[in-house]
């Protein structure tokens, strides 16, 4: 097809489309075990396919911090017939792309293709060898571990890495969350490390598939099947022991930076509790409403403090950290940290008011279409509701539950989950 | 999200008209142009307004002014207190931004399709109608200085090529970096920025791009009624500005914090004019794709996975721009490899495509590559509308995108040799690195050979 053509078809199916009518996901578990959740959207030529394995580096064994890390990245750089070379080259003939990464949770392949016949078979083809038989070249191996630990001594001289890698330290002592690569740990791995760990965690019973575009639930089927078949089935993996409570603390470690990096938090939900709807909303007032939020007006727009402050809440497998940041000029660190304290206390205590609480769910509800409006967002939330077990109809009730958050459940949430003798900061660069 | 079956189009056969006509596009009796892009995908819209002054209008002691201004920008009206746009933005369920390049100056929301018309009344009434307050500006500036130490002072590679552009940079405003130097933020008063809006925001110097769920002819009504009565007024005369040629490599070093040393080869190259007469800048996009397109692309191939003298390396060209281009080519050099030895093999590199070209294959993958993106650009709102400013903030009109990616579609491997040749030249040269320096007093590996 002309590149004319093509963009023409492509124009009018958009014209002759027309829009969602809740959001509809498909989900069962293939013959050979993994779980599948797929969204057929026939607007544009083109299909995601996203396998998400709890590989993260929650799962790196003591010691061996980097390892999910290292193995996600070189999953690509060889597989089954075909080099590195032969693999990125054939993906690009075909105008495809391989990407995805490995976080403290999750390890992820996306393949993003045009959903024709002649371009999606051979890129699914290489998406299965990719999972199914990646070779661990040593020599790769060599060439990538030395990568990583330059990036990683290059991270250590950046006072936001510094901040960030400390902090977590901090909230996690004890948990795998804290435990976090060096060049050390690096250096240690061999390539053996990484077979062993992609035969442990690269398996059916350990991995969620999420497709969106083009293809029909039978083709779905078909694909989800295939890419299934080939793994081992294996086990789901186990999850570590939940993190302790920490005691609270503070870190200050020097740098030349000209501003200090600011890092106030704790452990403090897991994805799927209930206390979730009401720290989202009530979070909104706090720090997760952008230009609105109460510490934005104090610490940005009232004092000048800062071009970027915020507070959020990420949930993780186990418990994840409930985090305010902000970047301010070193000697003006401790009163920008009282700033941000005292709003956060006084949050605390007071919650939101009325007005507040009406224009956090109004934001909320109002900005969901925008969460779905792409195939990309569809699969980056369907992909998470598949990974974490959400329920199905996660995005149909999120309005509803958005709604139905009292001032007071937030004020209850809050109390429970930020405990302010239990927070953590961390300062880097500050005088 | 289930979605209704696809309307074959032989039953539609007024589809295809519809398609070859969006986007739709109209002007206002003030000069103000508006494009309509229909999408409809999702019940969503975004709108942007764009202003075609950037920090290329600045000039010396008032770098960052544009930028400044944007930040003000949310600050209020009479009608609209301080604060408030974005309140409004939000309880619309919309997200909004806006971003100053070298170029032009853009604001713009996401919002679900029913709020189009209150962003469209808010965007007007600040298009003409901004309060900057003294005092606002005074707490403001302070944020502009923060967000300068982030993203510049105490990040060593944004130093380093703020310092090599204002070298590869001598006469034209393009050396001035676009969140301006430090002291000029420093000295800059309200009345700096006033001075700036009652030049440059009218709407005779603004075009609206809005693309979503949304219907063309209610756009251009709504349009009429919020931007049309806005008064425009004639802009200051806007000079030619012309970098004189330059005659011989210039190099500059950037001491920082960091671990890792860096290099940056910036090469003077043409931009865009004539769509249809210029060729140089077509073939200058396919040559970074052979060069660093896919993982396996050469330089990627070459210089980090075979010959492992670099950690990574790229390269970046922007075809479109009001000034003059630039080939970046970036790099940090492998354990054990300096500087030298990672500018010789990026050298090495250039000579090979300059002598023996690029191959079939490799323009063939290219151009798979461009055709594909193609369709997945249609995935983001966004993105359309973006790719629709900043077409047209070069000077060049939306309805030729099309004939743009055609041109490409034609480069030849011939095209692709001759640009090679005739743009990587020594004498255009200018050389960034970054020497890189111990946090803590303990000596770090050399980035540049020092004499004794």
């Amino acid at each position: 097809m002309t590149l004319k053509k093509l963009l023409t078809v492509a124009i009018t199916l958009l014209i002759a489309q027309s829009a969602l009518a809740g959001v509809k996901i498909e989900h069962w578990v293939s013959p050979s075990g993994a779980r599948v959740y797929f969204i057929e959207s026939r607007v544009l030529p083109m299909l995601d396919v996203q396998v998400d394995f709890a590989a993260g580096s929650m799962f790196d064994p003591t010691g061996k911090s980097g390892l999910a890390a290292l193995t996600r990245g070189e999953l690509d750089l060889g597989a089954a017939g075909r080099d590195e070379t032969a693999i990125a080259e054939q993906l690009a003939d075909i105008g495809a792309n391989l990407g995805g990464g490995a976080d403290t949770d999750r390890a992820s392949v996306a393949l993003r293709t045009l959903s024709a016949k002649d371009k999606r078979e051979p890129a699914l083809e290489i998406l299965r060898d990719v999972l199914h038989k990646p070779l661990f070249d040593a020599a790769i191996f060599e060439r990538e571990k030395a990568r990583t630990i330059a990036g990683l001594k290059e991270a250590m001289t950046r006072p936001d890495s510094i901040a960030g890698k400390a902090f977590w330290v901090a909230m996690y002592p004890s948990h795998p969350y804290g435990q976090q690569a060096s060049p050390e740990s690096v250096a240690a791995l061999s390539r053996d490390d990484l077979a062993a760990f992609h035969s442990r965690y690269y398996v059916a019973a350990n991995a969620s598939i999420t497709l969106v575009g083009d293809i029909s639930r039978g083709e779905a089927e078909n694909i989800a099947e295939s890419i299934a078949l080939g793994l081992p089935k294996g086990e789901a993996a186990s999850l570590p022991p939940a993190p302790a409570p920490p005691k609270g603390s503070v870190t200050k470690l020097p740098h030349p930076a000209s501003q200090a990096h600011i890092y106030i938090g704790l452990p403090a939900i897991e994805r799927g509790n209930p206390d979730y709807f009401p720290l989202l909303v009530g979070n909104y007032t706090l720090g997760g409403g952008g230009f609105v939020s109460r510490l934005m007006k104090e610490v940005r727009d009232k004092r000048g403090y800062a071009y970027s402050v915020y507070s959020y809440f990420a949930p993780l497998k186990q418990t994840g950290p409930f985090q305010i940041g902000l970047q301010t000029k070193r000697s003006q660190a401790k009163d920008a940290i009282k700033v941000a304290r005292d709003v956060l206390g006084g949050y605390l205590k007071e919650g939101p008011s009325e007005e507040e609480l009406t224009a956090a769910k109004a934001n909320l509800t109002g900005s969901f279409p925008l969460r779905l409006d792409s195939n990309k967002k569809l699969l980056d939330n369907t992909a998470a509701i598949g990974f974490y077990g959400l329920p199905l109809d996660y995005l149909d009730q999120y309005q509803a539950k958005v709604q139905a958050v009292t001032a007071d459940e937030i004020k209850q949430a809050f109390a429970r989950r930020v405990r302010p003798a239990d927070l953590i900061t961390v300062t880097v660069a500050a005088d | 999200m289930r979605l209704r079956q696809v309307i074959p189009f032989l039953l539609a056969p007024w589809l295809l008209t519809a398609a070859q006509a969006n986007p739709y596009e109209m002007t206002l009796q003030n000069g103000m142009r508006v494009i309509v892009k229909e999408d409809r995908r999702a019940p969503t819209a975004v709108q942007m307004v764009w202003y075609r002054v950037g920090s290329i209008d600045e000039v010396d002691g008032g770098s960052g002014v544009a930028h400044v201004l944007e930040h003000m920008m949310f600050k209020g009206t009479p009608s609209v207190g301080p604060g408030e746009f974005n309140k409004r933005v939000a309880a619309a369920g919309g997200r909004d931004n806006a971003f100053t390049s070298r170029d032009y100056t853009a604001y713009f929301q996401q919002v679900p399709k029913e709020k189009l018309e209150e962003m469209m009344q808010l965007e007007a009434d600040r298009m003409r109608h901004l309060n900057v307050d003294a005092k606002e500006f005074e707490q403001e500036i302070k944020v502009v200085m923060e967000e300068r130490r982030m993203r510049t002072d105490d990040n060593p590679q944004s130093k380093l090529f703020e310092q090599m552009n204002a070298v590869a940079f001598q006469a034209h405003p393009y050396r001035r970096p676009i969140i301006g130097w430090m002291n000029d933020l420093e000295t800059m008063t309200a009345a700096d920025a006033k001075v700036w809006y009652d030049t440059w925001y009218v709407p005779n110097n603004a075009y609206a791009v809005i693309t979503g769920d949304v219907d063309h002819k209610a756009v251009f009504a709504l349009a009429e009624k919020y931007y049309g009565p806005l008064e425009g007024h004639a802009l200051p005369l806007r000079r030619a500005q012309t970098e004189p040629a330059q005659e011989g490599a210039r190099q500059v070093t950037v001491k920082a914090p960091a671990e890792l040393p860096v290099l940056i080869m910036g090469y003077k190259a043409p931009v865009l004019r004539d769509v249809e007469k210029d060729s140089d800048p077509y073939a200058l996009e396919m040559l970074t794709a052979i060069l660093d397109g896919h993982d396996a692309a050469r330089f990627n191939k070459k210089l980090v996975r075979e010959d492992k003298v670099a950690l990574s390396v790229g390269i970046g060209y922007d075809s479109t721009a009001r000034g003059p281009g630039m080939i970046h080519i970036h790099g940090s050099p492998s354990e054990g490899k300096t500087v030298a030895d990672l500018q010789a093999a990026i050298r090495a590199e250039i000579a090979r495509v300059q002598k023996d070209g690029v191959s079939e294959p490799e323009l063939k993958r290219a151009k798979a590559q461009l055709l594909a993106g193609e369709v997945y650009k249609l995935d983001s709102m966004f993105g359309q509308a973006m790719e629709i400013g900043q077409t047209e903030s070069a000077g060049i009109p939306y309805q030729k995108i099309d004939r743009m990616l055609e041109k490409l579609q034609q480069v030849t491997a011939a095209q692709v040799q001759a640009v090679a040749k005739k743009y990587f030249t020594d004498d255009t040269l200018t050389i960034g690195v970054l020497d890189p320096q111990p946090l803590d007093g303990k000596p770090r590996r050399p980035a540049v050979a020092v004499r004794h």
